[in-house]
């Protein structure tokens, strides 16, 4: 669709809230799906006939499934809480990017059509007609969320527009108007394992790569094991760790971690991908056949646990649905939460005090940390409640020196989203993604500067792929994105290492806890 | 003229009523498939009635959103609470204690309740963002509370009624006995548009009120690990494909 050609927003001292500007953003939406990939998911492949009746039917078949919806669709007040909570309003200034403003979208018909007042009463309760143009303007606006939840915090009722525009995406689905990104991803862990399509033999090679470099790295010889039965933990892993920088090399961390607390781990070539975009398009079946997998995979390679690693939405899909999608999970050892996070388990065996490290190893960066939105809002790690927000700024503190948050209100449960998270990641949709960005590249910029913070370390394969391409948009380095398991992996002294320590004078230092 | 108000005022309550308990049974029956608290959430049972505890008496998530909405949404529903409370007294007989208590304080509610209102439209006026989202009903809402607001502060102030009167009315209709009402014009006044205001809340966005105890992001427990949550039409689905 249309070229790249806009305008990169300026970076300020504070992001304003702008005023507001109709249909700035009505021109973008993202390549619509070739019929295949629809059908591969079981959509009709073009738009369907009688697009009226069905789109109809279909809104009342979910709310009548998902409590979420109808009490959303109900519940609004008009308050405005959420108006200006929402990256892409802030980064685009454009209304139907307000939180309540995308919700309407949908909204609006559901009051024409549902409701009696809407029905009698259109213009006095901001009811419309279901029309052509609607079903194009969901598809633009509602491919222009990244289901964040930043707005559901805010919200007195809780109201998650990612809620509503998962609902949107499915019913445009039903109809034969998927989004091609998607949809051709999620096609492709049905046919070959993971999203990017990477086929058991590709993985093998990449694997027995890692496993030399590492090891002429450090002299010891640490594995990166695929498919091997018997092994006490399955890896489930986004399969962007397998080449893309910076994930790879969290992908290393995660294989040394493993090594030094001397465990026995497989990843699996059959459940090769942690992600899950079922859940961007708000597909129960979909989201449900792609976590079958990872059952499956644990089930015939005779794994006790499952751990998950760096990805903020695949670790929503395993915190917070798996257990419901593909458990229960009794067959696996109840002694561990079903799945875990990696930083759960690192930070499990620091406490231990099973790994060393040297942190001077990290000395030449200063770090700060984004927490993804699907992690902050939508999961946890460990016992308590926060321990999504706590643990992984433990583990990086643990392997680093230099450490310093952004601003408060832009991390934890309040973070920003890295502007190309709920299948935005596509280059279709840039000029959303680097606007979206705005709010988050402010708080690192500030933090750059009145710091001294050098690199950002993110836990989600989206946050990372996203910050890489637009960094240097908003005049930043594509490699100031760092994984929080590369940190690790920089830090931690192997059992028996070939250490450069020889020439320096001090001492590797011990974690503090 | 009374009679109409017995029939008005029977007419809106079945609606109300109703109307509430039809939308109370329809949230209460939809299944929520998946476990989507907007965490950091309470782990355990009594933590989620803390956490609704607080967004009900103090609008939490609110507060952390925007102080001016906060300060009059808040001012108004903390009045409304009052003025409510200090109705009680119409319809019942004997006075419940507390509601003898509060009924200097419900004066104040009154009025607390119309400042509210009138800050609230305020902003629904001048922020542009807010102005945007806003049907003519969600104005409207604010100006029917509002003159229900001062007429009733009419009554107190400057034109008063027989409240003894009023009250005999209302207590006479649990025993289908129409009596007579005051034929003030504030009253009456007062009377339809609460009638009006009965007869809406079921279908409109006062549904927040019933809503706000339904909201799965809100009231669910953060156990997604331990404890598997399975949908009727869920675990229909899974049985049917293995
Ligand atoms: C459990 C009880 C209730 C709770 C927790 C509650 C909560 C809220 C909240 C948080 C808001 C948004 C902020 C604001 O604009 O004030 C709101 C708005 C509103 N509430 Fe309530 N409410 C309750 C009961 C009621 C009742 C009984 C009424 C009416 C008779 C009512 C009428 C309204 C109206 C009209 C608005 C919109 C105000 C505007 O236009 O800005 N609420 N409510
Ligand atoms: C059937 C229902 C109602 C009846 C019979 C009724 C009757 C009255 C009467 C007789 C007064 C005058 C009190 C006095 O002079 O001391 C009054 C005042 C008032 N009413 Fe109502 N009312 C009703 C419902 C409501 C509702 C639903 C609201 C709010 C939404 C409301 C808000 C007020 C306010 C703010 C005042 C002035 C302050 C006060 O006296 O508490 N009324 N009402």
């Amino acid at each position: 669709m249309a070229k790249a050609n806009f305008v990169t927003p300026e970076l300020h001292e504070f992001v304003e809230v702008p005023e507001v500007s109709e249909g700035t953003m009505a021109h973008l939406s993202p390549f619509v799906a070739y019929p295949e990939h629809n059908t591969d998911l079981n959509f009709p492949g073009e738009l369907v006939e009688d697009w009226h009746g069905k789109t109809l039917s279909k809104l009342d078949d979910l709310r009548k499934r998902y409590r979420s919806l109808q009490v959303y669709l109900d519940s609004c007040v008009k308050c405005g809480a959420c108006t200006d909570k929402c990256h892409y309003f802030l980064g685009t200034k454009d209304p139907k990017n307000m939180p309540v403003g995308r919700q309407d979208l949908l909204r609006k018909v559901y009051r024409r059509y549902f409701t009696l007042a809407g029905r009698f009463f259109p213009k006095l309760v901001g009811a419309k007609d279901l029309t052509r143009e609607t079903l194009d303007e969901w598809y633009s606006y509602y491919h222009q969320c990244s289901q964040c939840r930043r707005c559901s915090v805010f919200c007195p009722y809780g109201i998650d527009t990612a809620e509503i525009s998962m609902a949107a995406r499915e019913i445009l689905d039903s109809i034969g108007y998927g989004q091609k990104y998607c949809n051709e991803i999620i096609a492709k862990v049905g046919k070959i394992g993971n999203n990017l399509g990477l086929p058991g033999p590709a993985l093998a090679d990449t694997l027995e790569g890692l496993e030399e470099d590492v090891e002429d790295d450090t002299g010891v010889a640490v594995k990166y094991p695929l498919d091997v039965k018997g092994a006490d933990i399955l890896l489930v892993t986004p399969s962007a760790d397998f080449f893309a920088e910076p994930h790879v090399d969290g992908l290393i961390g995660y294989g040394k971690v493993f090594h030094e607390a001397g465990v026995s781990w497989t990843l699996s070539s059959y459940a090769s991908e942690a992600a899950n975009f079922g859940m961007f398009i708000g597909s129960y079946e979909n989201m449900r056949r792609v976590s079958l997998r990872i059952r499956k995979a644990a089930l015939d390679l005779g794994v006790k646990r499952i751990v998950f690693g760096e990805c903020g939405h695949a670790w929503r899909v395993a915190y917070a649905f798996l257990n419901t999608l593909a458990g229960p999970f009794d067959f696996l050892d109840p002694a561990y939460p079903v799945p875990q996070h990696i930083m759960e388990f690192t930070w499990d065996q620091i406490q231990k005090g099973k790994l060393k490290f040297d942190k001077t190893a990290n000395d030449h960066m200063k770090l700060t940390f984004h927490d993804s939105c699907n992690v902050a809002r939508a999961t946890r790690m460990g016992d308590k409640p926060g321990g999504q927000i706590e643990i992984p700024r433990n583990v990086i503190k643990a392997v680093c020196n230099n450490f310093a948050d952004m601003h408060h209100e832009t991390i934890g449960e309040r973070t920003f989203c890295c502007g190309g998270g709920g299948g935005l990641l596509t280059d279709d949709l840039m000029e959303i993604r680097v606007k979206g960005a705005l709010p988050r590249m402010t708080a690192l910029k500030n933090v750059m500067e009145e710091e001294g913070v050098t690199h950002l370390a993110a836990i989600c394969a989206i946050c990372k792929s996203q910050f890489t391409k637009v960094l240097p948009y908003y005049g930043m380095e594509m490699d100031q994105v760092v994984s929080v398991h590369q940190l690790v992996s920089n830090a931690i002294i192997l059992t028996g290492q070939e250490t450069d320590e020889n020439d320096r004078d001090d001492e590797p230092d011990e974690v503090e806890i | 003229m009374s009679s109409f108000f017995a029939v008005l005022f029977v007419v809106a309550a079945v609606v109300l009523v109703f109307g509430l308990v039809r939308k109370i049974i329809q949230y209460a029956k939809t299944p929520a498939p998946l476990k989507i608290a907007t965490t950091p959430a309470p782990v355990t049972q009594s933590g989620v009635v803390l956490r609704l505890f607080r967004e009900v008496v103090f609008f939490e998530s609110l507060f952390k959103s925007t102080k001016w909405t906060w300060i009059f949404g808040w001012i108004f529903h903390l009045g409304l609470f009052l003025v409510l409370l200090r109705h009680l007294r119409y319809f019942m007989d004997p006075v419940w204690l507390p509601v003898e208590l509060i009924q200097p304080f419900g004066i104040y509610g009154g009025m607390a309740m119309v400042v509210g209102l009138a800050g609230l439209f305020a902003r629904r006026l001048f922020v542009d963002r807010v102005r945007y989202i806003s049907a003519p009903s969600d104005y409207l809402w604010l100006v029917l509370l509002i003159l229900i607001g001062l007429s009733g502060l009419m009554m107190k102030f400057v034109a008063h009624t027989d409240v003894v009167m009023v009250k005999q009315f209302f207590i006479g209709l649990y025993s289908m006995h129409i009596g007579e009402l005051p034929p003030d014009f504030p009253l009456i006044m007062h009377l339809l548009l609460v009638v009006v205001l009965m007869l809406l809340f079921p279908f409109s966005k006062l549904l927040h009120v019933p809503g706000i105890f339904f909201s799965p992001s809100r009231n669910q427990v953060d156990n997604p690990r331990e404890k598997r949550h399975l949908a009727p039409w869920a675990k229909a689905m899974e049985e049917q494909q293995n």
